[in-house]
């Protein structure tokens, strides 16, 4: 015997994403840079629309519902390479179904 | 190509300022007599140019680009950062048509580039006023040293003290090739134009500006400055790699003024003769 699991279109629900990236890797740091995407399909965020973060720290996006589903790993530099600056180190995946 | 006049030549604190932030920007230096036939120039489309043209050679049938990098002000800046003689990379005329969908995603040009002691400079002019709608060029301060490859960075939407450029007609900027950017969405009813071009030195970049001011205390706070989108500790180190790049243009490997580099690279190698432990000392005396 196997269930079946609902689709979208049965639960009519749709992931919205909000990606935050912090100041350090404290989930209540400042918010430095930010992402948005949205499964509704009604808003289309996209590259440089907006000077002013959706949530001062990572933690106000949990207060207000978003729910945290990935966080960035703390992993040491790279022997030799500890001086190197690259990619935002910390990096919070948070969703809404709506 | 002539030699640009001393008085035209970027200081040591505007020099920091690059280093800094990646960006040098001149606000409405080009005149409006050339920013009013720059539309129908660009329509009509500028001449290729082969990789690594001498700029004395690229626009010779171009007259107005020829007369574009030869403003003195533009010249000044571009010997400043590359140097008498660089060649063209390439240069593209970037349109953004009124109520065009899309912004491109963040990213740098080319490809991954981490040159400590050499770089590229790309040049962007704006014949236009850019509004904020007409979605001008979207940069991030700062970003530039990070190493990063192309698009990888697309994910980024909004940085925190990003330069969602707005600009008087005549603008023109020069930014470091590891620069983060993206032409922005055009939300209004004006195509905007933009024209770049990318140089390549041909000569060492050290200390081709005019270095009257190159121990002013405001060369250390322009290194010194921090972004608000830097993370706490990785924005110690921004400043460790522009230390590092001010360094090899200033032919200084002693410059340091807050001992970001001196601090970690500290390893004595005197070594202190102990004589309490020496069995061959003589005449040891207790101290009274």
């Amino acid at each position: 015997m196997s269930t079946t699991a609902e689709t979208p279109v049965q639960t009519g629900l749709r992931q919205q994403v909000l990606v935050l990236y912090l100041a350090s890797s404290a989930l209540d740091a400042r918010v430095v840079g930010w992402s948005t995407y949205d499964g509704t399909g009604e808003t289309h965020p996209t590259t440089g629309d907006s000077d002013e973060p959706p949530y001062a720290t990572g933690l106000d996006a949990l207060k207000d519902g978003w729910r945290l589903f990935q966080a960035s790993q703390l992993n040491p530099p790279h022997p030799g390479h500890e001086y190197d600056v690259s990619f935002l180190k910390h990096e919070f995946f948070f969703e809404k179904l709506v | 190509m002539p030699h640009p006049h001393r008085k035209h030549l970027l200081t040591s604190v505007q020099m920091a300022h690059f280093v800094a932030t990646g960006a040098f920007r001149m606000d409405a230096v080009v005149p409006d007599e050339m920013n009013q036939q720059a539309i129908e120039v660009l329509k009509n489309g500028i001449p290729g140019v082969p990789y690594g043209t001498p700029l004395s050679e690229a626009f010779t049938d171009s007259e107005f680009v020829q007369r574009l990098v030869e403003l003195p002000e533009v010249a000044g800046a571009i010997h400043s950062l590359v140097g008498p003689e660089p060649t063209v990379d390439h240069h593209a005329v970037h349109i953004r048509k009124a109520h065009e969908g899309e912004a491109q995603n963040l990213h740098g040009d080319a490809i991954i580039d981490v040159r400590t002691d050499a770089f590229d400079v790309q040049l962007m002019y704006y014949p236009q006023d850019v509004t904020l709608e007409m979605g001008g060029t979207l940069s991030v301060p700062g970003s530039h040293l990070r190493r990063t490859n192309e698009s990888d960075t697309g994910r980024y939407q909004n940085l925190l003290g990003q330069t969602r450029l707005v600009c008087p007609a005549g603008t023109v900027q020069l930014l470091h090739h590891g620069i983060w950017h993206g032409g922005r969405k055009n939300d209004s009813d004006i195509d905007r134009y933009m024209f770049k071009i990318r140089f390549n030195p041909t000569v060492r970049q050290v200390r081709l500006w005019n270095t009257d001011d190159l121990y002013d205390d405001a060369v250390a706070a322009e290194l010194d400055q921090s972004f608000p989108w830097y993370e706490n500790a990785t924005g110690r180190l921004e400043k460790y790699n522009r230390i590092v790049m001010w360094r090899a243009i200033s032919g200084d490997d002693t410059y340091d003024p807050n001992y970001w580099v001196t601090r970690v690279s500290n390893r004595p190698q005197r070594v202190v003769s102990d004589r309490a432990n020496n069995p061959h000392a003589k005449g040891k005396k207790e101290m009274a």
